[in-house]
C-alpha cells in the first residue's frame, strides 16, 4: 500500500493513500470536529456526504476549505485545522444551521444527547444573528406507531437516509424538495406508516437531533402504574441489560440485570418478568418447526421449505413482508418473545394471578422500535385487547428511572419473580447476532440426537461479520446455518433462496447492527463500534454465568408446557405462540 | 430561426466558431451541415489520426469548456482516455440554466451535428462507444434537432457500428432533465442521468475517472463541442492564434438588459467589454448612463465602468471578481439598483440550490433576507459587515460550483458600489429609484391643478383632495403602484 506523508498542525505524519484529512489528524490525536459524518467502523458503515461542512479545514494550496470528511490526503499536503480562518467558517455555518433550527431544546426528546446540541456547545456559537427574521423551513410532524419524524429539526446530515438505503436497503427515506425546502423522507412525502418503513429504528438510533424520534410510551405506563385496578407485569429484552448502565454513566458491557429488576420493582410493577423466558419458549416453538421440516426433509420430503428462517425481529418480518411476500411460509411461524409472553401472560398467567385480562397490563422493555409497532399488530390482540400494551425502549426506561429519582449504580440486584422470570442462558443471547441460531442449536441438537452437547459454546455463530456461515454436525447429519445481521445482508440471503441457491437449512436474521444490542431503542452509540462489541461481549457473559444454558431445561418452560400447553406445536402452542404473515407489498401507481 | 441579435446587431468584431453554421444550414437536413464540411473531421480523425494524436491536437488548441469553469478540455479527454475500463462514456452537458442565457440551446436548434460529430470524435479519442446528451425537457425544439440528427447521422454510418468504415462504433441517446440548474454541475448531472437525485458529489473522483455508472466519463458542454471539429479541420495552429495567451478561440454570448441590441455574439477571446457592449451592442438603451455589467450568471460578478477596456478572457473576468460562466452578459444602466441585482441572483440560487450542504441550503436564504430587508430599509451598518462575511463564508465552504459562487454578485457589488448599500441601510434611500419600499410618491404643488385623475385611478384610495384644489398622497396608504405618476399629465407626482 503507498504512503502519502503529510502535515497536520505542524505535525508530520504518514498515512496509507486514500486516508482522509479527518482520520489522519485523528492518528495524530487531532480532533476536527464532525457532524453529518459518521462511521461505524468494522461494520462497513459510513456517512460521508459532506453536507453539513462543520469539518472543513484550510489546505495550503488550495482555494477554499476542504471538507476533512471526505478529501483524501495528497503527498506533502499541508492543513490546518483550527486557523482563525477555518474558526469563523465553522462557527458561521454552525449560526446557518442553528437559524433553521427549533430551540425548544426544553423539551426535545434529544435534549442532553444531541450531536447538534453538543457542537453548538464545542463551536461557542452563544447568538445566531438575524435569528428574530429568519426564516424557518416547517414540515406536518409524522406520528407513526414506532417512530416520529419531526423535520423541522432534520439538518440533512442524510445519516438516516444512507442507513435505510445502503444498510438496510429498505428505502423507506431519501431526501425530497430542493434547497431551502429540502429534507429527508418517504418518497412523494408519504406519511411513514404508508411507506416500506419496517420501523428497525436504525433511522433513530443515528440521527444527530431530534428530527427522529421514537414514540414515547412512558407516559402510557406511568398511567397504568398509577391506575390501583391494574395489575402491571414487565418484561425486559436480553439486550437492555447489557446497555441501560450506559445511560448511568456506566461503562459500556456493563451487565444491570439485578439492578435494572430492583429499578422496576421500585417503579411498582407488580411483577418483574424477563423476555428470556419466553426466549426458551421460543426456541422450544421455533426449534421443534426446524427439526420437524429438517426431519421431513431428511426423510425425502420434497415440499418442505427449507432453509427455516427465524421470526424474531419484528423489523425483518416486515421487510419480507414488504420485499418478499412471496416467500412468506419460509419464516418460522413462531411469534417473536416478546409476543410470546403477551400471549402467555394474558392467559396462563392471568389465570395463575386471578386476573381478567381487562385488567392485566403488560409492559414490555426493548432495545427496538419496531416492537412498538410489532405490539400494535391486530393478530396478536384479542377482541381489541392487545396482548403486549405498551413496549417502552431501554432509552424511555432510563427516563423513567432518572425521573423516579433511582440511581441505578447503587441499586441492590435483585431477581426476576417467577414463573415468567425464569431463564436459560439461550434465552439470554437471543440479544445478539447470532444468538437465537446458537440457542436453537443447543436445543434441537440434543432433542434431535438425543445426546448431550459437551460444549455448549459455538464460536463460530458469532462475532460481527455482515454475514456468518457455519456448517454443525447433528451427529451425522451436517447443517449449514447462515446469518445475517442488517437487512441489506438478509436481503442477499434472500436473494439466493429464491433463486433456489442457498445451501442453507437455518438462517438467522436481525435487523440491527449486532442484533438487538444495536436496536433503535438502544442508549446512543454515537457511532462507536466498540460499545456494541462490549454489549455482545456482555451479553455472552451472562450466558457462561447461567447456571441452564438451554431452553429446554429451564424448569419453568418444562412446567409451562406440562400445566398448560401440552407440547411444542400443540394446538394451543398453535393459537397462541405462532402466527402469519401478510403480503404488504404495493405498487404505487402514477396517474 | 434561431435568434441571432436580429438585423442590428453588428457582425463587426465577431468571429462565428461555434456559431459557424448557426442561421446559415437548415439544420434538419444533414447534407447541408455535410455541404459545409461537416464530418469532414470526423473522417479525418477515423481514418487517419490515432487517438493521441487527436488529444494532442484539442491540447494544443488551447480549447477551455465554455460551461463555466474553463478547464483544458484537451487535458480532460486525456484523463478520459487513461482511465482504463471496460466502457466509458462520452456525455454532453445540454443542461444550460442562466437566466436570459440561450448560447447552448441555439447552437442545438441550429448546428446539432457539430455536437454529435464533436462528441463521436471524443468517443474516438478516448475510447468510448457511448454518447449521452443531457438536456433540459424545457428545450423541445433542440431535442427535436438532435433526435431528427441522430436519425439522419445513423442513417449515413456516421453513428452506428463501422463508422466510416473503420471499426469505430459509437451512437447517442437522450437523456432529460428537469430543468434544475445544479444539474448543471457535472457531477449533479450524472446522477441525475442515474436516474438518482439531482445532487453534486465531492471531487475527486473526478467523472473522468469515475463518472456515469462509475466509468471514466467525459462532460463537456455544448459551445465546447461545437468547437472540435472546426479545430480539427482547420487545426490547432489557426484556433490558437485567435484570443488571448491563456483563452484561446471565441466565446458566445447572450447579451441581454438595458443594451440596445440584445442577442447572441461571438467574439474572441480578448475583445473588450466596452466593444461588446457599444460596438456591437450598440451601446445603452435611451442612451442612459451605463452602469455595470453582469456576467456568468448568477455565479457571476457585476463589473463597473473601470472594467469596461479590460479584455474578456477566463482569467481577467475572475481577476476582475467576476467569471466567464457560460456566457450571460446583462447590462445595467443608472436605473438599476445594485442591492437588488444581488438579490435578484440569490433569490434564484435560493430557488435553484440542491440543499445537500448547509452553507448553501441555509447560507443563502439567510443573505437573501439580509439583502431583502436592506432593499426594505429596515437594514443597519453592522448587516454589510455581515454580508460579506457570510458570503465569504458561503464562497469558502459550500460542497460544489453553486455555492461556491453563489454570493459573487453580492461580494462585487459591495465591492464596486459599496455607496448604494450605504444609502439604503444610513439614508434608507435607494439612489437609483427601484427600492418600492424606500420610495415615497409626492405631489409637487405648483403643478396640481386638481384634476383629480390620480385619485380616481388610485387602487387604495391614498390620494385626496377636492377638484381644482391641490391633491395630497397619504404616504401610510399609498402601495407605491405607480398609478398615480402614470395617469398624471401635469406631472405634478413625482417619486423620491
Amino acid at each position: 500500500m503507498d504512503k502519502i506523508k503529510l502535515t497536520i498542525d505542524n505535525k508530520q505524519i504518514e498515512v496509507e493513500k486514500g486516508t482522509t484529512i479527518y482520520k489522519a489528524a485523528k492518528e495524530l490525536g487531532i480532533y476536527i470536529p464532525v457532524l453529518c459524518y459518521m462511521n461505524l467502523e468494522g461494520l462497513n458503515i459510513e456517512n460521508k456526504p459532506g453536507g453539513c461542512r462543520i469539518c472543513v479545514v484550510e489546505v495550503e494550496g488550495r482555494n477554499n476549505l476542504a471538507p476533512s470528511c471526505s478529501t483524501d490526503v495528497w503527498e506533502g499536503m499541508v492543513v490546518n485545522t483550527h486557523s482563525m480562518r477555518v474558526i469563523n467558517a465553522r462557527r458561521t455555518v454552525m449560526e446557518f444551521i442553528l437559524s433553521d433550527h427549533p430551540k425548544d431544546c426544553l423539551t426535545c426528546a434529544k435534549s442532553g444527547n444531541c450531536d447538534l446540541q453538543d457542537m453548538a456547545v464545542k463551536l461557542g456559537v452563544r447568538e445566531i444573528p438575524g435569528q428574530e427574521y429568519a426564516e424557518m423551513s416547517t414540515y406536518k410532524i409524522d406520528f407513526s406507531p414506532s417512530i416520529i419524524r419531526d423535520l423541522d429539526k432534520c439538518i440533512m446530515c442524510r445519516r438516516c437516509e444512507m442507513m435505510c438505503n445502503d444498510f438496510q436497503t429498505v428505502g423507506a427515506l431519501s431526501a425530497f424538495n430542493r434547497g431551502f425546502e429540502a429534507a429527508v423522507g418517504p418518497a412523494f412525502e408519504m406519511e411513514l406508516e404508508d411507506s416500506t418503513c419496517t420501523y428497525c429504528g436504525q433511522c433513530v438510533a443515528v440521527c444527530p437531533t431530534g428530527a427522529l424520534t421514537e414514540k414515547d410510551h412512558t407516559r402510557d405506563v406511568i398511567n397504568a402504574l398509577s391506575d390501583p385496578t391494574k395489575k402491571v407485569i414487565v418484561q425486559t429484552a436480553p439486550a437492555v441489560r447489557a446497555a441501560l448502565g450506559e445511560e448511568f454513566g456506566m461503562e459500556p458491557g456493563t451487565l444491570v440485570t439485578g439492578k435494572m429488576v430492583s429499578a422496576l420493582r421500585r417503579l411498582g410493577f407488580d411483577y418483574v418478568f424477563d423476555t428470556d423466558f419466553a426466549a426458551d419458549l421460543t426456541i422450544m416453538e421455533e426449534g421443534t418447526e426446524l427439526l420437524d421440516r429438517l426431519t421431513k426433509y431428511l426423510s425425502g420430503d420434497k415440499e418442505v421449505k427449507l432453509p427455516i428462517l427465524t421470526s424474531c425481529c419484528p423489523a425483518w418480518v416486515s421487510f419480507f413482508e414488504h420485499y418478499f411476500p412471496e416467500m412468506k411460509d419460509i419464516p418460522s411461524t413462531a411469534r417473536s418473545p416478546q409476543q410470546m409472553f403477551g400471549a402467555i401472560a394474558k392467559t396462563y398467567f392471568a389465570d395463575k394471578i386471578s386476573t381478567k385480562r381487562e385488567d392485566l397490563v403488560v409492559v414490555s422493555i426493548m432495545p427496538c422500535l419496531a416492537k412498538k409497532y410489532e405490539a400494535q399488530r391486530d393478530e396478536f390482540k384479542v377482541d381489541g385487547n392487545p396482548d403486549v400494551d405498551f413496549s417502552i425502549s431501554t432509552r424511555e426506561l432510563a427516563h423513567l428511572i432518572k425521573e423516579a429519582n433511582l440511581d441505578l449504580n447503587t441499586l441492590p440486584d435483585e431477581d426476576f419473580d417467577k414463573p415468567l422470570g425464569e431463564s436459560s442462558g439461550a434465552g439470554v443471547i437471543f440479544g445478539t447476532t447470532g444468538g437465537v441460531i446458537e440457542a436453537a442449536v443447543r436445543t434441537a441438537y440434543e432433542l434431535h440426537t438425543g445426546k448431550k452437547l459437551e460444549k455448549l459454546d459455538f464460536e463460530q455463530l458469532r462475532g460481527f461479520e455482515a454475514i456468518r456461515k457455519a456448517t454443525i454436525d447433528f451427529d451425522g447429519t451436517p447443517i449449514n446455518i447462515g446469518i445475517a445481521h442488517g437487512l441489506g445482508h438478509a436481503r442477499k440471503l434472500l436473494d439466493e433462496i429464491k433463486a433456489g441457491k442457498s445451501e442453507f437449512h437455518a438462517i438467522e436474521i436481525m435487523a440491527c447492527p449486532g442484533g438487538c444490542i444495536g436496536g433503535g431503542g438502544q442508549p446512543l452509540h454515537h457511532s462507536d463500534t466498540s460499545i456494541l462489541k462490549a454489549r455482545a461481549e456482555a451479553i455472552y457473559r451472562e450466558d457462561a454465568g447461567k447456571p441452564i444454558r438451554k431452553s429446554h431445561e429451564n424448569p419453568y418452560i418444562i412446567k409451562l408446557y406440562e400445566e398448560f400447553l401440552g407440547k411444542p406445536m400443540s394446538e394451543k402452542s398453535h393459537h397462541l405462540l405462532h402466527t402469519a404473515y401478510f403480503d404488504k407489498s404495493k405498487k404505487i401507481e402514477m396517474s | 430561426m434561431t435568434n441571432l441579435g436580429g438585423n442590428k446587431m453588428s457582425r463587426h468584431k465577431q468571429i462565428r466558431i461555434a456559431l459557424n453554421n448557426c442561421g446559415v444550414i437548415d439544420p434538419e437536413n444533414i447534407r447541408e451541415y455535410i455541404a459545409r464540411d461537416g464530418y469532414l473531421a470526423l473522417g479525418k480523425c477515423l481514418t487517419e489520426m490515432k487517438p493521441d494524436d487527436i488529444i494532442r491536437e484539442i491540447k494544443d488548441s488551447g480549447l477551455r469548456g465554455r460551461g463555466g469553469g474553463g478547464f483544458p478540455a484537451g487535458l480532460k479527454w486525456e484523463i478520459a482516455a487513461k482511465n482504463q475500463a471496460d466502457q466509458k462514456y462520452v456525455v454532453c452537458n445540454a443542461d444550460e440554466g442562466d437566466p436570459g442565457a440561450f448560447m447552448d440551446r441555439s447552437i442545438l436548434e441550429g448546428d446539432p451535428h457539430a455536437v454529435i460529430e464533436a462528441m463521436a470524435i471524443c468517443g474516438y479519442s478516448m475510447g468510448a462507444t457511448k454518447g449521452l446528451i443531457y438536456i433540459r425537457a424545457e428545450y423541445p425544439l433542440a431535442i427535436k434537432r438532435l433526435k431528427i440528427a441522430i436519425d439522419q447521422a445513423r442513417e449515413f454510418g456516421l453513428l452506428g457500428k463501422n463508422i466510416f468504415k473503420t471499426d469505430f462504433e459509437f451512437d447517442i441517446e437522450l437523456r432529460y432533465g428537469a430543468g434544475a440548474f445544479v444539474c448543471g454541475e457535472e457531477t449533479a448531472l450524472i446522477h441525475s442521468m442515474e436516474g438518482l437525485r439531482g445532487e453534486p458529489t465531492i471531487k475527486p473522483p473526478y467523472p473522468a475517472e469515475s463518472g456515469y455508472l462509475e466509468k471514466p466519463t467525459n462532460v463537456n458542454n455544448v459551445e465546447t463541442y461545437a468547437n472540435v471539429p472546426i479545430i480539427l479541420r482547420k487545426g490547432a495552429n489557426w484556433f490558437n492564434k485567435i484570443g488571448t495567451e491563456k483563452s484561446k478561440g471565441t466565446k458566445v454570448f447572450a447579451l441581454a438588459g438595458k443594451i440596445k441590441n440584445v442577442g447572441l455574439v461571438e467574439v474572441p477571446m480578448g475583445t473588450t467589454l466596452r466593444e461588446v457592449i457599444y460596438e456591437i451592442g450598440g451601446g445603452i438603451e435611451n442612451d442612459k448612463k451605463f452602469k455595470a455589467v453582469q456576467t456568468g450568471g448568477p455565479s457571476g460578478g457585476c463589473l463597473t465602468e473601470k472594467h469596461l477596456d479590460t479584455p474578456i478572457d477566463f482569467d481577467n473576468l475572475v481577476q476582475a471578481g467576476s467569471m466567464m460562466g457560460s456566457g450571460g452578459m446583462i447590462v445595467m444602466d443608472e436605473d438599476n439598483c445594485m442591492v437588488s441585482v444581488a438579490k435578484f441572483y440569490l433569490d434564484f440560487t435560493v430557488e435553484e440550490s440542491c440543499g445537500k450542504c448547509s452553507p448553501c441550503r441555509i447560507g443563502n436564504k439567510r443573505l437573501y433576507e439580509l439583502l431583502d430587508r436592506i432593499t426594505q430599509g429596515k437594514g443597519e451598518m453592522e448587516d454589510l459587515k455581515r454580508l460579506r462575511n457570510m458570503s465569504n463564508v458561503i464562497k469558502d465552504t459550500s460542497l460544489c460550483g453553486l455555492g461556491q459562487t453563489s454570493p459573487n454578485p453580492v461580494l462585487s457589488t459591495l465591492d464596486n458600489f459599496y455607496d448604494e448599500y450605504v444609502a439604503h441601510v444610513t439614508d434608507k434611500k435607494c439612489p437609483a429609484g427601484e427600492c418600492k419600499d424606500l420610495m415615497t410618491y409626492f405631489v409637487i404643488e405648483e403643478n396640481c391643478v386638481g384634476c383629480t385623475a390620480c385619485a380616481r385611478v388610485c387602487p387604495v384610495g391614498a390620494i385626496t383632495g377636492e377638484k381644482k384644489e391641490v391633491h395630497y398622497i397619504n404616504p401610510e396608504i399609498c402601495i407605491k403602484c405607480g398609478a398615480c405618476e402614470e395617469r398624471c399629465k401635469f406631472d405634478a407626482i413625482i417619486v423620491k
